[in-house]
């Protein structure tokens, strides 16, 4: 109990007491749009810690996350569609429960998941980017083609999902419910990380021959490790509609996949912690940017490249410092 | 029968502007094992180039002059300032940096050249059509790309099978480490390569702008599709680069031709319609992923 005091425990706290407060600056200020800014930051970075799993941790390197993203919202989008029309799906009357409904959703993307990652885990190195990556194309191009979902332009979704107890519909009770969401993934996934599973799948990613050797397939850990990833990822996809309001096919475009690579390199690979630092840094930067000049990629794009070069143990690593790093 | 040829030709030349982009993408692999996703950058950049020197000059040929030097000499600059430091990084780094890379690009273009497309007119010598068989008359614009497509091809078999700088490819392709211990330097060779590789991109754009738009982010659309040929040929292999264009631009334009039609006989009218061009789309991917199961390394791998 004598390291409670630690500088990452202390920076944690901080952390979370920043976000805990958001709303309350939000009101001080009389700037509500900043509670909105911030509920988008805390569903990217709950996609980001859900990549770093296979990111970080599997050195599995998926360029096709968005595909979860997308789905997990067109899930929510496509049932509250046939409510609203129909009446219905399949001659269930349906139902606009965030505990019925986020768990098919989730169900769904574990399920695309454990598609493509044992089609996908066949293949290892480039090939890997690239197949992960085909598949989320494909999804793409399916909800493109969607003409009754909006095709090219998505669709709007006509309210949030109930949870009992709580007013989602208030920006800053969904804010609050967004940011305990991502606070008990990151505490499920460190869990994870550090548990014999996690270990096994580190030891994988370290030496795949001598954990092959003392008995540790690779196949189940990696899957196990991209459909949990891919489940996270979609929930991420699922609070992203609701607060939107909206899905489209970007959801699941390969830039998407590439900015969520983006928020767990910046925060520190292979982390839990990093992409949540990540995420806040990278939206950050996009607000800054764009607000100073209509050509913020302009900085973004060589931002990426210094980051790659000269910041490999990423933000968190800076902020943590030592020779921590797990 | 004939739209069959007209589908197949249509194939032929799409099968060539991707070959122009991807031989140097997958030279670029199999010397430094560096994925570029910013090779779609130097398409893009080329075609820009040739659009407005070909406007303000009225010369085709300045065009092509404009798009070889300038997607040459911007290949050249990234290989020196990025990519170079990218060699020992895993794939993970090297998607992201260049990911940045093309980002920049894109901004960078539509500073110096604006926002308005430039637009690019078909040179008079090859506007018009020709009557390839009876009753079937094709674009001599999109005829001479085939050509030109060939053409490439010849000489890059000719350059890696017959000249010194060409064995060195092979061998570096095969067994970096050996021909750096032989003396080699191969930081130069693989700066020339990647450099010839730019300047492809720029031959491909001074042949695609007249025909396709030339806008910002049309190096990206390309490039996605560049890599799925590259990964179905088989990493770092020219051969491999020539028979993945081949298949993914035939599959591209029959499937554009004739999934609609068979959606049609097989779907009532409004599933058959979001079914075909979800397919039509997304047919590449799925070739890309089958070759990728029945063969996880691509079809012609370079050996390693």
């Amino acid at each position: 109990m004598s390291q409670l005091l630690t500088r990452k425990n202390i920076l944690h706290a901080i952390g979370l007491l920043l976000f805990v407060l958001v709303p309350t600056i939000a009101d001080a200020t009389s700037e509500p749009y900043i509670v909105n800014m911030i509920t988008r930051l805390v569903i990217y970075a709950i996609a980001a810690v859900s990549l770093d799993l296979v990111l970080g941790y599997g050195a599995l390197v998926s360029f096709g996350h968005s595909a979860f993203f997308g789905l997990g919202g067109y899930v929510i989008g496509i049932i509250g569609f046939h409510i609203a029309n129909d009446g219905g799906l399949f001659g269930w009357e349906g139902s606009n429960a965030a505990l019925v409904l986020w768990p098919i959703a989730m169900l769904a993307c574990a399920l695309l998941g454990l598609i493509i990652g044992f089609l996908s885990l066949r293949t290892s190195g480039v090939q890997f980017i690239f197949i992960t990556l085909a598949f989320s194309q494909m999804l793409y191009f399916v909800l493109v083609g969607l003409m009754i979902y909006g095709g090219d332009d998505g669709m709007m979704i006509d309210q949030r999902n109930t949870f009992p107890g709580l007013d989602l519909t208030r920006d800053s009770t969904y804010y609050y419910f967004c940011l305990a969401v991502l606070v008990i993934w990151v505490y499920l996934c460190r869990r994870i990380v550090n548990s014999r599973f996690g270990l096994a799948l580190r030891g994988l990613k370290q030496n795949q021959r001598r954990s092959v050797a003392l008995g540790f397939g690779p196949m189940g850990y990696r899957l196990t490790a991209f459909v949990i990833s891919a489940a996270g990822t979609g929930l991420a996809g699922v609070l992203w509609a609701n607060y939107a309001l909206f899905v489209s096919p970007d959801m699941a475009s390969w830039g998407k996949s590439g900015e969520l690579m983006a928020m767990v390199i910046l925060g520190g690979l292979g982390t839990i912690f990093g992409p949540v630092v990540g995420a806040s840094v990278f939206l950050g930067l996009e607000q800054v940017l764009t607000g100073l000049t209509e050509h913020w990629m302009l900085f973004l794009g060589p931002i990426l490249v210094l980051v790659v070069l000269f910041g490999k143990r990423g933000l968190y690593g800076l902020l943590v410092g030592g020779k921590h790093h797990d | 029968m004939l739209m069959f040829l007209e589908q197949v030709l249509n194939g032929l030349q799409y099968s060539a502007l991707l070959f122009l982009l991807a031989s140097g993408l997958t030279l670029v692999f199999g010397i430094m094992n560096v994925i570029n996703l910013a090779h779609g950058s130097f398409y893009m950049v080329g075609a820009f180039c040739a659009a407005v020197a070909t406007m303000s000059t009225g010369s085709f040929l300045a065009g092509i002059v404009a798009a070889v030097l300038g997607a040459g000499l911007y290949g050249l600059i990234i290989e020196l300032l990025v990519i170079r430091h990218l060699y020992r990084r895993d794939h993970l780094d090297q998607v992201l940096a260049t990911i940045g890379v093309s980002l920049f690009t894109n901004e960078l273009v539509s500073i110096v050249f604006g926002r308005s497309p430039p637009f690019m007119d078909i040179p008079a010598f090859l506007a018009g059509s020709v009557q390839v068989l009876p009753g079937l008359f094709y674009p001599i614009m999109r005829l001479a790309f085939i050509v030109v497509g060939i053409i490439v091809a010849l000489g890059l078999w000719w350059l890696i099978s017959r000249t010194r700088v060409g064995m060195l490819v092979r061998a570096g392709a095969d067994d970096r480490e050996m021909v750096d211990a032989l003396g080699i330097d191969i930081q130069r060779l693989f700066t020339l390569v990647f450099t010839l590789g730019a300047l492809l991109c720029g031959v491909a754009a001074v042949m695609a702008a007249p025909l396709l738009a030339v806008e910002i982010g049309m190096g990206e659309r390309i490039l996605i599709t560049t890599l799925v040929v590259i990964v179905v040929g088989g990493l770092g292999s020219v051969r491999g680069a020539l028979v993945g264009a081949l298949l993914v631009g035939m599959v591209d334009a029959l499937g554009r031709a004739y999934i609609p039609q068979w959606m049609y006989s097989l779907f009532p009218p409004e599933i058959s319609d979001s079914l075909s061009s979800s397919l039509v789309s997304a047919s590449i991917y799925i070739l890309m992923a089958l070759v990728l199961l029945v063969r996880p390394r691509g079809l012609l791998p370079a050996q390693n």
